[in-house]
């Protein structure tokens, strides 16, 4: 028998959520994982699954994708948290619309390739950030007054929810992210961290999680 | 008169409450934290509320699939700026809206089934008298469903069959053919 590397298998942590959000929306979390690669360029092997899943999925799936229970969970927790999913889609309905729009899944590079097929795979919502600009394990938390983020010359408004680290926010939730936390070519190492909202079964993020590991390891 | 609306029984001043039921009401809160009842009571509503806004998504969610291929009907219910904890006023708002967009898509639904029931009787009756409905045409949008087909009332041999008053319905199932993507121009310097 073969022997395994030592990742062969991502093993998912919970991120903390801070108990105030907890208490106000429970099956509300994220599951990281971290993997010891940054983006870069697209194997031919990625770029094949994506033709693949462009003959997958068509109108008809993008039409009924609200519909499914996943995408929808999502939906309604954009509509919890004062979001329009029409107006600001979500994760896996901007995936589909730009897939509507240029026909087909466009490659783009490997660490966006590995999440549209993990997110079209499963309907879960992944962020990434370089594991390195990351200090400690991140959560889910709401802004402090006057807090500050990166790239923003005003500060976040009170209650923001923000995916932050241990010292700062790292994401505005389903918004922008912290320009020195993006993952670049240059990354050594990338934090992959999936949204769960209520409605959204863990298994999902986890093999959520697994996909994209495994697109970024092709 | 008057003895008689007088109840020697009962005492002066009646105690509307009964003692067990007050002994139910909680306690005031300690100075200082008189926000903790409320706020539990908020939660509870703003649970409720979230309940209703995701049933609403889904039945939405519905309406717009059984709505494809119809276009021109507005799905969108805005935002309230966030990604924030909204309070019980904005989940109404959320919710009032969800509501009143999902009244105007089942109008207007019913309109358009209405007047899609209508060209499907016509197809029908075109189909039965051709020559009654000289040069109608009807097309798969007009009963909303999705393609290029439509049904044209139309002479058979062109002139002879107008003056003849042969005429047939011809169904046309002519989406024109996809082209592509163009290739990429390539300049030579």
């Amino acid at each position: 028998m073969p022997e395994l590397p030592d990742d062969w298998e991502s093993t998912p942590e919970p991120g903390w959520v801070a108990p105030e959000l907890g208490e106000e929306f429970p099956g509300l979390g994220l599951l990281c994982t971290i993997l010891e690669t940054g983006s870069g360029r697209s194997p031919e092997a990625l770029k094949e699954q994506l033709r693949e899943l462009s003959n997958r999925f068509g109108g008809a799936q993008a039409v009924n994708l609200r519909q499914r229970p996943i995408p929808w969970a999502y939906r309604v927790f954009f509509r919890h948290i004062g979001l329009d999913p029409d107006g600001t889609p979500t994760p896996v309905e901007q995936i589909s619309l730009d897939r509507m729009k240029g026909g087909r899944f466009r490659s783009q590079n490997r660490l966006d390739d590995a999440i549209v097929i993990a997110t079209m795979e499963t309907g879960a919502a992944i962020r990434a950030f370089d594991a390195d600009q990351v200090n400690g394990r991140i959560g889910l938390r709401l802004s402090a007054p006057e807090e500050k983020f990166e790239g923003r010359t005003s500060p976040l408004p009170d209650g923001t929810i923000v995916i932050a680290d241990e010292e700062r926010p790292v994401e505005i939730l389903f918004g922008a992210s912290a320009k020195s936390c993006l993952v670049t070519s240059k990354s050594e190492r990338t934090l992959l961290a999936a949204i769960q909202v209520k409605g959204v079964p863990q298994v999902a993020l986890e093999e959520a999680l697994w996909l994209a590991a495994s697109a970024m390891r092709a | 008169m008057a003895e008689l609306l007088e109840r020697p029984d009962l005492p002066d001043e009646l105690d509307l409450v009964p003692e067990e039921e007050l002994g139910n009401l909680p306690p005031a809160p300690p100075p200082g934290l008189d926000t903790v009842l409320y706020e539990h009571d908020d939660r509870l509503a703003r649970r409720d509320l979230r309940r209703q806004i995701a049933a609403m998504e889904a039945e939405l969610g519905e309406l717009f699939a059984s709505a494809f291929p119809r276009a021109g009907i507005e799905f969108q219910v805005a935002g309230l700026g966030g990604p924030r904890i909204l309070s019980v006023d904005e989940l109404e708002q959320v919710r009032d809206a969800l509501a009143a967009r999902l009244q105007d898509v089942k109008g207007e639904l019913h309109d358009i089934g209405y007047v899609e029931e209508k060209h499907r009787a016509l197809i029908e009756r075109m189909t039965e008298d051709p020559a009654a409905y000289k040069w109608v045409r009807v097309s798969n949008e007009h009963i909303g469903e999705p393609g290029c087909r439509h049904w044209h009332s139309r002479p058979r041999w062109g002139v002879l069959g107008m003056i003849m008053n042969w005429w047939r319905v011809k169904v046309s199932s002519g989406c024109p053919l996809a082209e592509g993507v163009a290739p990429p121009t390539v300049t030579t310097s």
